[in-house]
């Protein structure tokens, strides 16, 4: 173990900005959140019936859980921070696990480290010691600053604590997936399939059921800690030893494999290149095949959960009250209509962090040099920027296709066009992602900046009356509602403008730009 | 004769870092060019200024009579770069790469390509990132190699290789040469400068020092001188271009500016010489006095 606290100081020291904003982001989500709700629900009664409004709808339920305290501030202010928040949470366990293990090892630094007087097992310790360091970080600020906003202290407390136990439990899962694959790009992907899957089965666990489903889940396991309704601490030791059982995983693998290799050796390739590998537009297809079909896979998966959810929604009317809410929502079609739009929203979120990720190949190809030799053979800089460009965006409307698929298989109705749909807002991110690397290629990730934006517009913008014009800044915003809703040419041909205008403007200040 | 590259004027800043300040540099068409300076002096950056990679704060760059930075991409077809680092896609087989850059420069040569796979002992069917280092060396020679250009910008190439590799890698060079290309080779190697190129360019701290074939440089530096004369010698320290005098009765050591041999030796003979060695400068000291920091 020697030479664990000198990499995990070079983590903390390179993490200096992300670790921090990472948890302000996440800490200023939870304080917006309780501080609208607040406002919104001063009293018992309009909390109670806010939150049958949540529990009776099983879009919500799905989307973010269940409000175990209908009467709790706590626990009602807090639903959509025990949902998504905790799926970002999970996201920023699993980058810093791969970050600092397998991008590590594959950039060719962990060889240079390992050389020097470090054990076979620093890095992947330092790398844990940093993820488990700052969900409990996160944890204990976020706990203070909710204690600071007046809720309960052993509810916020609790809150923390389901928070690191995502933090850590992801992390696991992320050193895991680390030893799986060669390189960071897929680890990451498996960690984002995995917390796609265990959303996915909480969301079935705690709708259609059976419910020991969410108790198989991560996501389902930290809401069950119940934070502000009867805390339930001990399932926090559940999540403690979903990490401390992934990581173990972690070291046997580490230990039987070689520096720079994944878990199957390499085999011999063809000794030509095929016909498909011909240009810039066959090796950008051959660089991102692998991605495209994976989330596409995944993507379908999600459709065919949702269509079949939705197509059971009648059957969770089980009590007059709740039948008479779903009159009112719209009839058993209005619910299932307003599910599938939901759940579509959500496929385009997902689809737009595949289109940001995938462009910011653009950037990654140039870091790694591998620009600079396609550069110098007769291909120009926009028609290789634009090879890119098209299999990521052609990668979008897969997997929104893909997802569309599953749905009208299960749910039974045409659903394709729905779920293509939500296509021009994912564009919009790939082309800010675009633009941002055109003009300065250091800030490639505002593509990400932008959708956590958006998202918060969409998810709080209702929450605390935030004007019209800052909800319309979000493309999401300007999407119809499908099924069931009415579509208007005009928006999504606007979004598509947008979408080119910055990929455009992007491309056109890259021709113009040094190589960095 | 034209010129293939030439480079007036370049000035290049990072940040503060002034990286080039007004290089000048020319490249005969059909010459092998070497590009010498210390690390960090410009060499990687005027490359990729000529390819059209950066964009030069000033100065004009004309490569096979185009503009480097406007007439890029019609350049790059007739031209092959291996750059100082090179970076493979990793889950590609070397011969993917070899065809895919061949493909985007537009010349493909099957005859040439397994020639030079066979003579870089290269096995096309490994991922590259289970390549070694000179292996990943070779893959980026042989694409440049096969691609029958006429002019070819190399950075350190043979860094990596092994001695058999880099005869291998000589030998390639002078095919070139023979059949017409104009190759810039930048390098640290002397012995490879010193067996292929035609003339050498010197650059330190972004402007070229010296430039030249290799017997005009030696021309600038001192030529050892050892000999044992009939008597004391008489006159020799007043003489311009002196160093380093050592007198011992009748032997004498000195060095001399190169420039100055002629009326060293008439001295000597006027005094009358037994015996006399004279050791030309060395690359290595030749360069020396061109990378040392002068006052
Ligand atoms: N992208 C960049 N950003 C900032 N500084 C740079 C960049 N590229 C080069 N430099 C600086 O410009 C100077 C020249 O670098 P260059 O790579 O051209 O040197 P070189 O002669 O190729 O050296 P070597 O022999 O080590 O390869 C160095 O001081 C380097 O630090
Ligand atoms: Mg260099």
């Amino acid at each position: 173990m020697t030479g664990v606290w000198p990499l995990v100081r070079l983590a903390l020291r390179r993490d200096r900005v992300m670790i921090p904003v990472w948890i302000a982001a996440l800490v200023g989500m939870s304080v917006t959140s309780v501080l609208g709700t607040v406002g919104l629900y001063p009293d018992a009664a309009s909390r109670t019936a806010a939150s049958a409004g949540i529990n009776g709808v099983p879009s919500l339920v799905a989307l973010y859980g269940r409000i175990y305290d209908p009467a709790s501030l706590g626990a009602l202010s807090m639903i959509k921070m025990d949902g998504l928040g905790t799926a970002f949470v999970a996201i920023l366990g699993l980058l810093l696990a791969v970050r600092h293990t397998r991008a590590e090892e594959e950039a060719g630094r962990l060889e240079l480290v390992g050389a020097g007087v470090v054990g076979r097992y620093a890095a992947l310790t330092a790398a844990l010691i940093v993820a488990v360091g700052t969900s409990l970080a996160l944890g204990v600020v976020t706990a203070l600053s909710l204690i600071a906003c007046g809720l309960p202290v052993a509810g916020s407390f609790a809150f923390g604590a389901a928070w690191m136990g995502a933090g850590i439990a992801f992390a696991g899962i992320g050193v895991l997936a680390a030893q799986l694959t060669r390189s960071p790009r897929s680890a990451n992907a498996i960690g984002v399939v995995a917390l796609g899957a265990v959303y996915l089965l909480r969301a079935v666990g705690d709708t259609r059921g059976p419910e020991w489903l969410s108790w198989l889940s991560p996501i389902g396991l930290s809401q069950q800690i119940r934070p502000f309704a009867g805390e339930r601490w001990w399932v926090f030791l559940i999540l403690a030893g979903i990490a401390a059982v992934f990581s173990a995983g972690a070291y046997v693998l580490h230990g039987r494999r070689d520096l720079g290799t994944g878990l199957l050796p390499d085999r011999a390739g063809p000794a030509h290149a095929d016909r498909l590998l011909h240009g810039p537009l066959g090796l950008a297809w051959r660089l991102h095949r692998g991605s495209v079909l994976g989330w596409a896979a995944a993507f379908f998966v999600l459709g065919a959960v949702c269509g079949s959810i939705a197509h059971n929604l009648g059957g969770l009317a089980t009590t007059p009250q709740v039948k008479a809410m779903f009159e009112a929502l719209g009839g058993e079609q209005g619910l299932t209509n307003a599910f599938l739009a939901a759940e579509l929203s959500i496929g385009g979120i997902t689809a737009a962090v595949y289109g940001i990720q995938g462009a910011m190949r653009l950037h990654s190809e140039e870091t790694s040099l591998h620009m600079e030799s396609l550069l110098s053979t007769g291909v120009s800089r926009v028609r290789w920027a634009l090879s890119h460009i098209v299999v990521v965006a052609l990668g979008c409307t897969v997997l929104l296709l893909a997802m569309g698929l599953g749905a009208s298989l299960t749910d039974g109705r045409m659903l394709l066009g729905a779920a293509l749909a939500q296509l021009p807002a994912t564009l919009v991110l790939v082309g800010i992602t675009v633009a941002a690397f055109g003009f300065v290629p250091r800030f490639s990730a505002l593509g990400w900046a932008a959708l956590v934006a958006f998202v918060l517009v969409g998810e709080l913008g209702p929450l605390l009356r935030l004007s019209h014009w800052v909800m319309d800044l979000s493309p999401f915003t300007h999407l119809p509602k499908l099924p069931g809703g009415v579509v208007t040419a005009t928006p999504l041909v606007w979004l598509s403008v947008v979408a080119v205008g910055f990929a455009a403007a992007g491309l056109a200040a890259f021709r113009q730009r040094d190589m960095s | 004769m034209t010129d293939a590259i030439s480079a007036s004027g370049l000035r290049k800043h990072f940040g503060r870092t002034r990286a080039l300040d007004g290089l000048d540099l020319r490249v005969r068409t059909g010459e092998v060019h070497g590009f010498l300076g210390p690390n960090g002096s410009g060499k990687t950056t005027t490359l990729r200024i000529l390819l059209g990679l950066l964009r030069p704060d000033g100065g004009t760059a004309t490569v096979l009579g185009g503009d480097a930075w406007r007439d890029a991409t019609s350049l790059h077809r007739r031209l092959a770069y291996v750059p100082g680092e090179v970076a493979l896609w990793p889950n590609l087989t070397g011969g993917e790469v070899i065809d895919l850059l061949d493909r985007l420069r537009g010349r493909s040569n099957p005859g040439r390509r397994k020639e030079l796979l066979e003579r870089f002992d290269l096995d096309p069917t490994k991922r590259t990132r289970a390549y070694s280092k000179g292996n990943r060396q070779k893959v980026a020679l042989v694409a440049a190699l096969a691609s029958d250009v006429e002019l070819l910008l190399l950075d350190e190439p043979t860094a990596g290789l092994d001695p058999l590799m880099e005869a291998e890698f000589r030998a390639c060079v002078e095919q070139e040469r023979d059949r017409g290309r104009t190759v810039l080779l930048s390098s640290h190697i002397l012995s490879e400068v010193e067996a292929l190129c035609d003339r050498v360019s010197i650059i330190r701290d972004g402007r070229v020092v010296d430039s030249g074939t290799l017997s005009d440089l030696r021309h600038l530096t001192r030529t050892a001188i050892t000999a044992e004369l009939a008597g004391p010698p008489n006159g020799l320290s007043t003489l311009p271009g002196v160093h380093d005098l050592d007198v011992q009765g009748d032997r004498v050591r000195l060095e001399v500016d190169s420039d100055k041999l002629d009326a060293v030796l008439a001295s000597l003979t006027s005094t009358g010489v037994r015996s006399l060695t004279s050791q030309p400068p060395t690359l290595e000291e030749l360069f020396l006095h061109h990378y040392a920091v002068r006052p």
